[in-house]
């Protein structure tokens, strides 16, 4: 029974192996071909060359914003879901974040292409204010990465707000505590691993990501060098180099996740 | 628990707020799909169903809406039943090596996706000597989907515990007439709902899908091609309605089926799951 599990799991754990040996080969300068020796030039090449140095640092910048962005957009709504509203209420609540989780992502990414052009309609609605939209750029991308995370970030902090017992709010507040003191000392620590566990999905997607740079901005992420390496660049090696980036940068998030009791959450 | 007054009416804004900021781009690619211009500029000038005929005869469209919905299938079918089987002898036998399994099962959802379609593809390519074609898509798709189908397995069988198999095998029956006649009958609804999420979650993914496909295109590819051909826009907007939907309707078919009947609060749980699941 365990058999084609097994092999699936092997098969899976090999190709990423293989992503990792790629990483270390290299193209031959004149023929374009890629040669099966082993060395770091690629890695050095990620190193030394400024422009990737600066793509990295944009993308984790990025995927610390959006992170921060999700969490404030989050919170209310998650605790109102798991605090306030009746159990119906939050039943269709529950669902209300679910779905558009799973529709079709580049479909938002591209109406977000469309809303935010120049005669789209967040120009439209902030005209009468006498303000323009961001158009096109950073600014953009981290709208819809925020946009495009923030259901994953609102159903672990739900969850994690749920399990906090009531008569905790209500002894902090019959002990003097105004709502905002309450808010900060008791729940949010409480709420911590829930809000690392969501933190998990919106960093390291943000840092995998091309489609919504590509389509919302001009500007290079992680997941553009990738993409454009494999595809109009052809160079596999370097392709593989940088994808191992992210994996590096989740891994160590992992470990500070793991350490805010993020895992208990997810 | 108390909460007065003026915080309810603050939490209330603030819910509005984000369901406002979750919606709104999908109401408004619902109306541009019925947009009577080629243009993009709002407000719309007027509604018509003209661009869901031409997307209906548009050829590119059908190969592309045929195409995923063989790779959502072939991913789905392998899904159903590796998935399957996985979380049987996880939940039910112990092993050596068990809980490093279950880990490893779920490490495609933790990793991005783009990591995934470079492993993929340079193993296929570099190592294999595989051609990418719609295969190579479908195995792409199955290391996700499977855990979508593991997850939800996972949960009926460790809710609806093992004493109804003991009972099973007590009075006679051999591991086969347990399985179709006790266990499978358990997990059924949770097979349903599992294999719809893995077929939605399937249809619409592009990331792995660039990465693993050859000359074929799929939905998502087939908007990304066109995204940037003013022509095509209407045409585009019709798609991308179609792909929200044919995502939508079988999630909400199985958040009905998995519907858990114990109260919201063990609720939570699949929905994390569940956005785990979806984080591909």
């Amino acid at each position: 029974m365990a058999g084609p599990v097994g092999w699936l799991l092997i098969a899976y754990l090999g190709s990423l192996a293989v992503l990792f040996v790629a990483s270390l080969w290299q193209l031959d300068d004149f023929s374009g071909e890629i040669v099966h020796k082993v060395g770091f030039q690629n890695f050095q090449e990620l190193i030394e060359t400024p422009v990737y140095r600066k793509i990295v640092l944009r993308t984790v910048t990025i995927a610390a914003l959006v992170t921060i962005t999700d969490v404030i957009l989050a919170f209310p709504i998650a605790f109102f879901m798991a605090k306030v509203a009746s159990a119906r209420v939050r039943a269709l609540l529950v669902v209300a974040v679910l779905m558009p989780l799973w529709s079709s992502y580049l479909v938002k990414v591209y109406t977000w292409r469309i809303m935010l052009a120049h005669d789209g309609i967040v120009n439209w609605a902030l005209d009468p204010f006498g303000l323009s939209g961001p158009g096109f750029g950073n600014v953009a991308t981290w709208l819809v990465f925020s946009y495009l995370w923030l259901p994953f970030m609102v159903l672990p902090i739900y969850a994690g707000l749920e399990r906090i017992p009531n008569s905790m709010l209500d002894a902090s507040g019959d002990l003097g505590g105004r709502p905002w003191t309450t808010f900060r000392r008791v729940v949010l620590p409480l709420a911590m691993p829930a809000v690392a566990a969501g933190s998990i999905f919106t960093f390291s997607l943000t840092l995998g990501d091309y489609i919504a740079p590509t389509l919302v901005s001009s500007t290079q992420f992680i997941g553009n060098v990738v993409y454009s390496n494999v595809g109009i660049a052809n160079n596999l090696p370097l392709a593989a180099a940088f994808a191992t980036v992210p994996v590096a940068i989740m891994i160590v998030y992992l470990l500070i996740a793991r350490r805010l009791g993020a895992f208990e959450s997810i | 628990m108390h909460i007065s007054n003026g915080m309810r009416w603050v939490l209330r804004i603030g819910t509005a707020i984000t369901l406002a900021f979750i919606y709104i781009p999908l109401i408004v690619i619902a109306i541009y799909a019925f947009n009577q211009s080629r243009s993009q500029a709002w407000p719309v000038d007027g509604f018509t169903l003209q661009w869901f005929d031409r997307a209906f005869h548009n050829p590119g469209v059908r190969d592309a809406l045929w195409t995923s919905v063989k790779a959502a299938t072939g991913a789905t079918l392998v899904a159903l039943t590796l998935g399957t089987l996985a979380a049987l002898a996880i939940s039910r036998y112990r092993f050596f090596g068990r809980d490093t399994v279950s880990f490893l099962i779920i490490l495609p959802l933790a990793l991005p996706g783009i990591v995934t379609g470079m492993a993929l593809n340079a193993t296929f390519t570099q190592v294999l000597g595989v051609d990418l074609s719609l295969f190579t898509v479908i195995v792409g798709h199955a290391t996700f989907c499977i855990v979508v189908v593991f997850n939800n397995a996972v949960a009926r069988l460790r809710r609806s515990g093992s004493s109804l198999e003991e009972a099973s095998m007590d009075l006679g029956a051999n591991s086969w007439r347990t399985f179709r006649f006790v266990t499978f009958p358990t997990l059924r609804t949770a097979l349903v709902a599992g294999a719809l999420l893995a077929f939605a979650l399937s249809f619409d993914e592009i990331i792995v899908t660039t990465f693993t496909i050859g000359q074929e295109q799929t939905l998502p590819i087939w908007i990304f091609a066109n995204y940037a051909r003013p022509n095509q826009l209407p045409v585009v907007n019709v798609v991308g309605l179609t792909v929200i939907l044919l995502s939508i309707i079988p999630v909400y078919l199985a958040n009905r089926l998995s519907q858990d009947p114990v109260g919201a609060g063990a609720g939570a749980a699949p929905a994390g799951g569940a956005a785990a699941a979806a984080a591909r």
